[in-house]
C-alpha cells in the first residue's frame, strides 16, 4: 500500500469537555486506507462514537488534525459540507427524514447537492432499494417501516451520494434482535463490494467476519489494533482481554 | 329578570340596538376594524417571529462551531441574539394594553389614526410569542434529523429548509393556532386608543341605548364565530399535514 491510498488520517485528535475535565478523546492517531473495513470496539464511554463522529466533524475536536483524501478538514477555513458529501454516515437511531417518503429521503441530497436530475436520482435510488430488497417501500414514510427496514434505507440514503467512505455508528444497537441480521447482511455485502468502512459496533461476529482491522479503544485512546483473527485469538493488552472476556 | 324577556321584547330590543339609527353599521365597522388589525398584526407577528426564532435557534445551534472559527459572523449573531432576548423579555414582561398605550401616546404620538398603531403594537406583541412557538418547534425536532442532513453535506440553512422547518411547522401548528385565537381576542383592547373595533362598537351602542344585553352578547357571539371558523380551518390544515406522514 502506498501513502496515496490513505483516505483518512487522524493526528493526535483530542476532544475535551468542561475545559479538559472530561477527555472523551485523548490523542488518537490512525490511518484508514481505501478498501479497509475498520471495526472500532471498546467499552461504553471509551470514546469510540466520539471518534467516529469526529471523522466528519459532527463533533468538533478540541485539537488535533484530520485529513480526508489529503485535505485537512479540521482547518476552520475549509468547506466541510463538500467533504461530507463523500463521507456517508449511518446512525444508531436511523434518522431518516420523517417529513419525506423513502424515495425523497434517498433522492434529496443527490438532487440538491450533486445536481442530479429527478429521473437520474430516482433511477439510482430504485436500484439501491432493489439491492437491499426494499424497492416496494419507495412511497412509504419512515414511520411505516420496521427498524431493520429503516436502517437498510438509511444505508441506501448514504450510498446514493456515492461516498468514498462509510461511517457506521452502532448501526444495529437500536434494533430488535431479529432485525440485526438483515442490516448486517447489507453491511457485509457492502464490504465485499470494496467500500471503505469504519464501523463502531458491539457485533463481534461482524468484526471477525468482515473486518480487515480491529481498533480497540479505551479511555479516549486506541489501546490496541490488529487484524481481527489475531486480535480475537490473542489480544495483547490486559484491557482488551478484560473487555473480550465480558462480551464474548 | 332580563333572561325572562318575552319574544316581543327581544324584537324590540333588537330594533332599538341595531336597527334604529343604523347602529348595525357600527358593529359591521367595528368587525372590519378588528379583522383588519388582526390580519396585519398576524403578518407582522409571523415575520418578526420567524426572524427572531431563526436568530435564536441559529445562535443556539451554531455558537460552538462559530466560536471556533470566530470572525464577524459570530459577533453579529451574538449581538442579534442579545437584541432578540431583550425584545422577548420586554414584550412578554409587560401587559399588551400598556404596550398599546405606549405605542399610541409616546412612540407614534404624531400619528392621527390609531389603527396602524394598533396593528404595529399587536404585531410586535404577537411576534414575541410566535418566535418562542417557532423556536420550541425547531428545538422539538430530533437532533438526529439535523445530524443526518449535515452528514449528507447539507449546510445549516438547507437543512432547516428541507428537513427541520417542515417538521417544526407541523409540530407547532396547534400552538400557533392558539396564538392567533388569542390575538383576535386581544385586539378588543384597541378601544383604549380610540379605535372603534368590534368590542368598542358594542360598548358604544350600550352607552347610547342604555341596554347592555343585546350589543354585548352580539359582540361575544361574533368573536365566538370568528374563533370557531379559525379553529375549523386550522384543524383542516393539521389533518392534511398529518395525512402525508402516516
Amino acid at each position: 500500500m502506498n501513502a496515496d491510498d490513505v483516505l483518512l488520517k487522524v493526528v493526535n485528535l483530542k476532544k475535551h469537555y468542561n475545559n479538559g475535565a472530561v477527555k472523551a478523546l485523548d490523542g488518537v492517531n490512525c490511518e484508514i486506507r481505501a478498501g479497509e473495513v475498520v471495526v472500532i470496539i471498546g467499552p461504553s464511554g471509551c470514546g469510540k462514537s466520539t471518534f467516529l463522529r469526529s471523522l466528519n466533524l459532527l463533533e468538533m475536536p478540541t485539537s488535533g488534525e484530520i485529513y480526508f483524501e489529503g485535505d485537512m478538514i479540521t482547518d476552520p477555513k475549509i468547506d466541510i459540507n463538500l467533504h461530507r458529501q463523500k463521507i456517508g454516515m449511518v446512525f444508531q437511531q436511523f434518522n431518516l427524514f420523517n417529513n419525506l417518503n423513502i424515495l425523497r429521503n434517498i433522492t434529496l441530497a443527490p438532487m440538491k447537492l450533486l445536481k442530479q436530475s429527478q429521473q437520474e436520482a430516482t433511477k439510482n435510488a430504485m436500484e439501491l432499494l432493489a439491492r437491499v430488497g426494499l424497492a416496494d417501500k419507495a412511497n412509504h414514510y419512515p414511520s411505516q417501516l420496521s427498524g431493520g427496514q429503516t436502517q437498510r434505507i438509511a444505508i441506501v440514503r448514504a450510498l446514493a451520494m456515492k461516498p468514498d467512505v462509510m461511517l457506521f455508528d452502532e448501526p444495529t444497537s437500536a434494533l430488535d434482535p431479529e432485525m440485526v441480521g438483515e442490516v448486517l447482511e447489507v453491511m457485509k455485502e457492502l464490504a465485499r463490494s470494496g467500500m471503505t468502512m469504519v464501523v463502531v459496533t458491539h457485533e463481534m461476529g461482524f468484526a471477525r467476519e468482515v473486518g480487515s482491522r480491529v481498533l480497540f479503544m479505551e479511555g479516549g485512546v486506541i489501546v490496541e489494533q490488529n487484524e481481527p483473527n489475531a486480535f480475537f485469538a490473542a489480544p495483547q493488552s490486559q484491557r482488551a482481554r478484560d473487555f473480550l472476556s465480558k462480551v464474548l | 329578570m332580563r333572561f325572562a324577556l318575552a319574544a316581543g321584547d327581544l324584537v324590540a330590543q333588537f330594533k332599538l340596538n341595531f336597527i334604529n339609527g343604523d347602529r348595525w353599521k357600527w358593529i359591521l365597522q367595528g368587525l372590519l376594524a378588528t379583522l383588519e388589525i388582526t390580519a396585519v398584526a398576524l403578518v407582522i407577528g409571523i415575520v418578526i417571529g420567524v426572524i427572531v426564532a431563526a436568530v435564536r435557534s441559529s445562535y443556539d445551534k451554531n455558537k460552538e462551531s462559530m466560536k471556533v472559527r470566530g470572525g464577524i459572523g459570530y459577533a453579529l449573531l451574538s449581538a442579534a441574539n442579545a437584541v432578540c432576548k431583550v425584545y422577548l423579555t420586554i414584550i412578554r414582561g409587560t401587559p399588551s394594553v400598556v404596550q398599546l398605550l405606549i405605542c399610541y401616546f409616546i412612540i407614534f404620538s404624531s400619528w392621527e389614526n390609531g389603527v396602524p398603531v394598533a396593528m404595529i403594537s399587536f404585531g410586535i406583541n404577537s411576534g414575541a410569542y410566535v418566535a418562542e412557538i417557532f423556536r420550541s418547534g425547531i428545538m422539538s425536532v430530533d437532533e438526529g434529523q439535523f445530524e443526518a442532513s449535515r452528514s449528507l453535506g447539507f449546510g445549516y440553512l438547507p437543512t432547516m429548509r428541507y428537513v427541520i422547518v417542515p417538521q417544526a411547522f407541523k409540530a407547532v401548528l396547534p400552538a400557533l393556532g392558539n396564538e392567533f385565537i388569542v390575538l383576535i381576542k386581544e385586539t378588543s383592547i384597541a378601544g383604549y386608543v380610540g379605535i372603534m373595533d368590534l368590542t368598542k362598537a358594542g360598548d358604544l351602542i350600550r352607552g347610547r341605548t342604555f341596554s347592555a344585553f343585546m350589543p354585548l352578547i352580539a359582540v361575544a357571539l361574533i368573536y365566538l364565530c370568528l374563533v370557531l371558523l379559525l379553529t375549523w380551518l386550522l384543524g383542516k390544515l393539521e389533518r392534511r399535514l398529518r395525512k402525508n406522514e402516516r
